[in-house]
């Protein structure tokens, strides 16, 4: 019991690879829960952007501590730069939704033409 | 207990506990605030990883860019102010086990897993110039394609949100 405690101390005590991941997981699931339960559609966006961070934290993450290169540093540029056009197409078919049904709601919206 | 341990903690915490608050309050206004704390939170993971021109790109994309985005798409469909900012959930239960089992999982694979070390970045590098390097050499063509891509994309976003009723 003694060995299992000092080792999580121990585990705690020098962040590393596993640490990092470890946070991305959770943003990630945080991320999914979002996207899995509220109804209006700006949240699940935001449920969206908090999934690509944590993509890139294990992109960064696995660049610092286990290639060595800089190969994940550019990979997440191009995730943050698609994760710019996303949210700017996104808010826009938002926006025309808004207009055309009066709600954001992904549940009451199911026509595809009014 | 070293600096990095303990800026690595408060960075760590303030992106999940913002995160939470992201995910489970019931204001979306304040969720959309939330929000901003938690890129702020991975900006700075990102420079405790040797990332510091990620970090500010990820300030200025993010915070600067989509996070008002994001709000104006809070401001713009909400019918009233301090009316129906509240939103609802749907299907709770099945989402917490649903996360709970991906969060097991990957929580699990990570903790268990020996990834191979191939090599560390050097504590003393700036990023800048080699991603310049890396951007106009081995990833020049998806460069070229992320730019035409994101062209494409604003005038279509443009012409989506401005599109008239009538026609």
């Amino acid at each position: 019991m003694n060995d299992i405690i000092t080792g999580v101390i121990n585990f705690l005590r020098t962040p590393g690879l596993t640490h990092f991941l470890i946070i991305s997981a959770l943003l990630f699931s945080m991320g999914i829960f979002a996207i899995l339960t509220r109804r209006n559609a700006v949240m699940v966006l935001m449920g969206i952007e908090l999934v690509l961070n944590a993509a890139n934290i294990n992109f960064i993450a696995f660049s610092r501590y286990s290639t060595g290169t800089f190969d994940g540093q550019v990979i997440s540029i191009f995730v943050i730069i698609l994760a710019a056009a996303e949210a700017a197409i996104a808010l826009a078919i938002v926006l025309n939704i808004y207009q055309n049904f009066n709600t954001v709601n992904v549940d009451e919206i199911n026509q595809l033409k009014d | 207990m070293d600096l990095f341990t303990i800026i690595f903690y408060v960075f760590a915490l303030l992106t999940l506990v913002s995160a939470s608050v992201v995910v489970f309050s019931r204001n979306i206004v304040r969720s959309a605030f939330s929000l901003l704390f938690t890129f702020f939170g991975v900006a700075g993971l990102y420079v405790l990883l040797m990332a510091d021109f990620l970090a500010i790109t990820q300030l200025m994309i993010y915070v600067g860019g989509i996070l008002v985005l994001v709000i104006f798409g809070v401001m713009l469909t909400s019918r009233q102010i301090n009316v129906d900012a509240k939103t609802g959930t749907v299907q709770t239960l099945p989402a917490v086990l649903i996360v709970a089992a991906i969060a097991g999982t990957l929580v699990g694979m990570f903790l268990s897993t020996d990834w191979p070390r191939t090599g560390t970045l050097p504590e003393t590098i700036s990023s800048g110039a080699k991603i310049g390097d890396l951007l106009l050499t081995s990833y020049l063509l998806p460069f070229e394609i992320a730019s035409v891509v994101l062209l494409v994309a604003l005038i279509g976003a443009a012409m989506i949100a401005r599109r008239d009723k009538k026609t």
